[in-house]
């Protein structure tokens, strides 16, 4: 078995509904991901950008076809394993960022932790150096309503990477925010994926969030239209 | 991991405070009812066992007449060889106390009132339980001669002389004599329908010579009788009941003229109706807690559809199923145990002043507590559970979407 990739997919299926009101959302994907890389999905609404994700996040089972993570075979794991790969290797980040309401960001960073069972203070510690590393150091005890989208992001970005994930799965991260902000994230996202070596794929519609990364896998219609390596970003 | 649920749960309790009073309020009436009920009936019963037993230790009581009413006026009283007969000829009777009362005017000073005068034998202190509190009993000597001495109940003194003077030594008018108070008796309180205390205990002679200027063989109105204690009343009653028969020569189709009231006979009865009402409350009371329980379930229910965002960050961020199952689990008996705290505190409070207020003995009563905790935790697994599943049984991606 081959265990340079931290990612490989092999004639991955996903097919929605039984019968003839079946829809299949993803038709057979064959994709490597290496470790350290930073790839963005783009695509038309509808071609199965997010299906793709929800598969490689392990919050959703592919309907035939291989996936393995590291050495392991996601496809033979059980609901219970696969929460615990989430829980110890995989992190999130959402267009709607989902946050806990009427909960301060740095509780909501502790919630990870939580349930790795850490003692109250490594919870504390971790979770305002997390805030630190995105720039929320001052912002520990604000709830979501009192925060603006990009710094709801940032704190959902804090909560996916307070547990030192290997890969950050980003669906649309900047979907709801404005070009200012936008920035701000994709800065974010890149010193993560440089400064500490984190994996990073990140579904978007935007060419110029595309731009961040250094790869770019298009899909349409549940298939791979293309697969290229960008150009590095010279700033 | 049970602790890292219960860290979750009261995180998600504080952060919905409102919310939380609102679901264990049901248990908290519940409880704190259900505890009320069982600890105020239990003190109705004491009380009742209480007056009873005040009257006496195992106290059987012969008057005159078929019992209460106008027949009983023109009964024959009984004599003093009566009461020797009941106490020489029946066995397992511990002292028989001959009675001679009757009501006086009663004089100190300025104080006058009207009080009943008893008079007995020194047996009478022990079967009717009368303690000295202060002074003495009358001696033999002085029962012998029919000395004008007597002890005093409470409400005697309180009235008659009132707060602050020592009635030992005083000499107050009693109908047309004049009585030496020589002892002060322990307080019995209330009993039933009358002052118990309100009572001048002299020797047997002193009443029938001194007070009422008469000395008829035949004025003896009542015989208390003291059982040893394990006897059976009902066969005491039924002896007391044949040899009265032959000494009052009733013939066989003649009926008693003379009743006996079996005091522990009443306290029994009493008692139980007591303890019926007592469950019957409470089973009442347990109903609401049962309500209580559902209410639990019912907002449980809805938190889990109004939290099924809150569900899916918590499944999407790694927690497994089973923790969530437990996460709900464990809110739902955290709040069901905090309902039945608060309960019991309520309870306690609620106890305290409303035993005060219908003059019940109030004792804590940790049976009926812990059965009452008990209860309200195994409510929360209850109707916690079928919550706690749905919520557990949730999709990630489903409940990430839900708006
Ligand atoms: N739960 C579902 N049941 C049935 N069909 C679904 C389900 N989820 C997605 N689909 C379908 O699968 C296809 C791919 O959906 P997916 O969400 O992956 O698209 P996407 O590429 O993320 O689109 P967008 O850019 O709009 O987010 C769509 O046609 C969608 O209608
Ligand atoms: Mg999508």
């Amino acid at each position: 078995m081959d265990h340079e990739h931290l990612i490989q997919l092999q004639g991955l299926t996903k097919t929605y509904g039984k019968g003839s009101a079946s829809f299949q959302a993803l038709k057979g994907i064959d994709l490597s991901v290496e470790r350290g890389e930073f790839v963005a999905v783009m695509g038309p609404s509808g071609s199965g950008k997010s299906t793709l994700m929800n598969i490689l996040g392990c919050l959703d089972v592919p309907s035939g076809g291989r996936y393995q993570y590291e050495s392991i075979a996601v496809n033979e794991l059980s609901t219970n394993q696969r929460s615990l790969l989430r829980r110890h290797a995989l992190g999130f980040i959402f267009q709607g960022f989902n946050l806990l309401a009427r909960t301060s960001a740095l509780e909501n960073v502790e919630l990870p932790l939580l349930y790795r069972g850490m003692s109250r203070r490594e919870r504390h510690d971790m979770a305002i150096s997390a805030l630190e590393s995105v720039g929320l150091g001052d912002k520990l005890r604000n709830t979501p309503a009192e925060m603006s989208g990009g710094q709801q992001q940032r704190v959902a970005i804090a909560r996916a990477i307070v547990t030192h994930p290997t890969t950050l799965f980003a669906d649309e991260p900047t979907g709801n925010l404005d070009s200012t902000t936008t920035v701000e994230i994709m800065e974010l996202l890149t010193r993560l994926n440089r400064d500490r070596g984190i994996t990073v794929l990140m579904v978007t519609h935007e060419d110029e969030v595309a731009e961040y990364a250094k790869r770019v896998v298009r899909f349409r219609d549940g298939h791979i239209e293309s697969d290229v390596l960008n150009e590095p970003v010279l700033s | 991991m049970i602790w890292n649920a219960f860290h979750i749960a009261l995180r998600e309790i504080r952060r919905n405070l409102t919310r939380a009073f609102l679901t264990v309020l049901g248990i908290i009436i519940g409880v704190s009812a259900v505890v009320t009920m069982v600890t105020l009936g239990d003190g109705a019963t004491e009380s009742v066992k209480n007056q009873i037993s005040a009257l006496g230790s195992n106290l059987l009581v012969l008057r005159p007449g078929a019992g209460f009413g106008p027949r009983s006026r023109n009964a024959p009283a009984f004599t003093l060889d009566d009461a020797w007969a009941v106490r020489d000829q029946i066995p397992g009777i511990a002292a028989v106390a001959p009675i001679r009362s009757s009501n006086f005017n009663t004089i100190y000073l300025q104080n006058a009132r009207s009080t009943q005068v008893t008079g007995s034998t020194d047996a009478y202190f022990y079967v009717n339980k009368w303690t000295i509190a202060e002074g003495r009993m009358f001696t033999q000597q002085e029962y012998d001669a029919g000395a004008p001495v007597g002890v005093i109940g409470e409400t005697v003194q309180e009235e008659l002389f009132g707060p602050g003077i020592n009635p030992i030594g005083q000499k107050i008018r009693v109908g047309n004599s004049t009585i030496q108070v020589i002892g002060l008796l322990k307080g019995k309180g209330q009993v039933g329908m009358g002052d118990q205390d309100d009572t001048i205990i002299v020797p047997l002679p002193t009443i029938q010579m001194r007070l009422l200027g008469r000395n008829s063989a035949h004025d003896i109105n009542v015989i208390s009788i003291s059982a040893e204690d394990g006897t059976n009343s009902d066969l005491l009653t039924y002896q007391i009941n044949a040899l009265m028969r032959q000494r009052r020569n009733l013939h066989a189709n003649q009926p008693n003229n003379f009743h006996v009231f079996d005091t522990r006979q009443i306290a029994d009865t009493l008692s139980a109706s007591t303890k019926t009402m007592t469950m019957l409350l409470a089973a009442v009371a347990g109903v609401s807690l049962l309500v209580g329980g559902i209410g639990i379930m019912n907002i449980m229910l809805v938190s889990v559809t109004e939290r099924t965002r809150e569900i899916g960050i918590r499944l999407a961020i790694g927690a497994t199923a089973h923790e969530v199952l437990l996460q709900f689990l464990v809110e739902a008996v955290t709040l069901s145990c905090i309902g039945g705290l608060v309960g019991i505190g309520l309870a306690l409070g609620l106890c305290t002043v409303l035993a005060d207020l219908i003059q019940v003995p109030y004792a804590f009563n940790s049976q009926i507590n812990l059965i009452a905790f008990a209860f309200s935790a195994g409510i929360g697994v209850l109707f916690g559970f079928a919550p706690a599943r749905r919520a557990a049984q949730l999709d990630p991606i489903e409940a990430l979407r839900h708006e």
